[in-house]
């Protein structure tokens, strides 16, 4: 009964987005019903395949399948998230690359660039948050994933997002708002998607057999209700036809600013740091094989995070027409956010403490140290840079893009590299990784990619600010805009070339990973679910 | 007096102190005499159940009720 509907529900998203695809004002729109359609069509021919099947969901078997498929669309999209972030890098630097006569604009900066944040935030950076939530609640609370299928919907409906914001941002849908580009039917789907994620978490915890909750839940919890939270006010739009991808935002000038920031820097503050803080409390004690440093420590980092990074937002707004009381207050908390992000980053390093020797003889734990530490970088460079006066120099530079990349390449991917290689041959239940030395190629070559790249960053940031408020004897301002475009051109060829090598370390670790899967010997399972047979 | 300046105000006083107050509470909380040994259990929850939930044949260590 239950299946008929589904086919039915099926059936009618299919018919109407095809009806919404012949009526499309504009192309991105179009496009967009079109592979909705697409996408309900292949779901309603899986359905109809599997009528009638009854529901087999063993309570005694982790729900692993879906974390292996996080695995593989985590590994995907991190290849093609930095490989359009290195043709970007190269059109700036090369500006013919933009290949503006050929392609009408599809393959612009601007085109592109909205398509490789969300692809490395979003995409890269959201699929490892889910595949390693679903891993990490199931074992610290010793219970299968809750909701059967649930957290299977949850992963298709997130790479189906992917696709509609890719296809949508290279044909010209955004409604501007930075990191949160996606037109409104799209954002509609993201909270659809994230509330069903919500349903399996919580689920999840509310059937645990540990008594405790983990702490590492505490952070992924904290980072799916404050997304939710965010994404929904931030998106606060009316379309402007249901048949477009038009809207108007309800709110407008610096309250909308504001409220763009607020969303802005917590997506910083809760989906790319505590969420992958929350990676960091499982990953680094299980791969160092020793409990965290202090319990303690990591609840009252919990706390403090939580309350201090949601009042950091209008650091992003110094010298506009904010109140100088609210930008004050953003960089005060800023300030004081210092603090809880050391504590963490003590308390992960810490671990290591009575094992130090690992980081000669184990790369992934080199790779989460070198994380952590990049965690420790970028958690004292972004207070820093919140301070007005200082602010006053690197905002609208280079530095700011550097201080994103070695937040973004250092914490956020090797953390997620670090995992990966955690994650796969225990998924597959393989006795070992393919490759250790490839772990140290790509250990290697992702760290001197992002020194390189930060480096030059900080270098053209600085060169800008300063030319930008050079003045002569007179007042007037001594360089033109074009100037320090000119002047920067070296950098940006080193920055495209550390990112070429911080790509080509992916693409060893992908290759890595497939052999692991392909021609590592299998171990013996425990059940149907860690049953996967060797190549 | 209009919904902002009596937003503001709120903000300011009762909500500041709500909020700074629940915050030391937390962490005096975390800080507890006898907390040590429930935060020994947690800590090492990570390396139990690897291969599957609790309560499964093959399970050796006893469950705890929830």
């Amino acid at each position: 009964m239950w299946d008929y509907v589904k086919l039915i529900v099926l059936a009618l998203i299919a018919v109407l987005a095809a009806i919404a695809a012949n009526y499309a004002h504009d192309l991105p729109y179009m496009v967009n019903a079109l592979v909705v359609m697409l996408a309900a069509a292949a779901t309603f021919v899986w359905q109809l395949r599997h009528v009638g099947e009854p529901a087999h969901h063993p309570q005694s078997e982790y729900l692993d399948g879906v974390v292996r498929a996080g695995v593989i669309a985590t590994a995907f999209w991190g290849v093609v998230g930095f490989l359009v972030g290195v043709v970007i890098a190269f059109q700036l630097a090369f500006p013919a690359l933009n290949l503006g006569h050929v392609t009408e604009g599809i393959l612009n900066f601007g085109r592109l660039r909205p398509l490789h944040t969300s692809a490395v935030i979003f995409a890269f950076g959201g699929n490892a948050l889910i595949m390693s939530s679903f891993y990490i609640v199931q074992r610290t609370t010793a219970a299968r994933l809750f909701g059967g299928n649930l957290g299977w919907f949850v992963f298709w409906g997130w790479q189906l997002m992917i696709v509609l914001a890719a296809t949508s941002y290279v044909l010209g849908g955004t409604q501007g708002k930075e990191y949160a580009e996606t037109v409104w039917y799209i954002d509609l789907w993201i909270a659809v998607v994230w509330v069903a994620f919500l349903l399996v978490f919580i689920g999840t915890l509310w059937k645990r057999k540990e008594p405790h909750i983990y702490v590492a839940n505490w952070f992924i919890l904290s980072m799916i209700v404050t997304i939710a939270m965010l994404h929904i006010v931030n998106n606060l739009a009316i379309p402007v036809s249901i048949f477009g991808s038009k809207s108007v935002q309800v709110m407008g000038g610096v309250q909308d600013a504001m409220t763009q920031w607020w969303y802005g820097h917590n997506a910083v503050g809760f989906f790319l740091t505590a969420g992958f803080l929350g990676m960091m409390y499982y990953f680094v004690p299980k791969q160092a094989e020793k409990p965290v440093f202090s319990y303690k420590l990591s609840i009252i980092h919990f706390w403090a995070l939580i309350f201090l990074y949601i009042w950091a937002g209008p650091h992003h707004l110094h010298y506009t027409a904010l109140p100088d009381w609210a930008s004050t207050l953003g960089m005060v908390f800023s300030v004081i956010l210092w603090m809880p992000s050391w504590g963490g980053m003590i308390n992960g390093l810490m671990t290591l403490s009575g094992a130090w020797d690992k980081l000669r003889t184990d790369p992934i734990i080199r790779m989460m140290v070198v994380s952590i530490g990049f965690y420790g970088m970028s958690t004292f460079e972004g207070p820093m840079m919140s301070i007005k006066a200082v602010n006053s120099l690197s905002h609208y530079t280079d530095w700011t893009i550097g201080h994103v990349h070695s937040g973004a390449l250092g914490w956020n991917g090797m953390i997620t590299f670090g995992a990966l290689y955690f994650l796969t041959p225990r998924l597959w239940n393989r006795s070992g990784l393919y490759s250790l030395k490839l772990v140290s190629w790509h250990f290697w070559l992702a760290t001197i990619g992002i020194v390189l790249y930060a480096s030059s960053m900080w270098v053209s940031g600085i060169m800008e600010g300063l030319m930008w408020r050079e003045v002569d004897a007179n007042g007037f301002l001594v360089n033109a805009f074009a100037d320090t475009v000119a002047a920067k051109k070296p950098m940006n060829i080193v920055r495209g070339l550390g990112g070429l090598m911080f790509l080509s370390g992916a693409l060893i670790m992908a290759y890595n990973l497939w052999m692991t899967v392909r021609a590592q010997p299998a171990k013996a399972p425990v059940n149907a679910n860690n049953l996967v047979a060797a190549e | 007096m209009d919904t902002y300046s009596f937003l503001r105000e709120l903000a300011d006083s009762w909500a500041l102190l709500a909020l700074t107050l629940v915050f030391l509470g937390v962490i005096l909380w975390a800080l507890r005499p006898g907390s040590n040994a429930i935060h020994r259990d947690a800590a090492n929850a990570i390396f139990r159940n690897e291969q599957q939930p609790a309560g499964s044949d093959k399970d050796l260590r006893p469950v705890k009720e929830a």
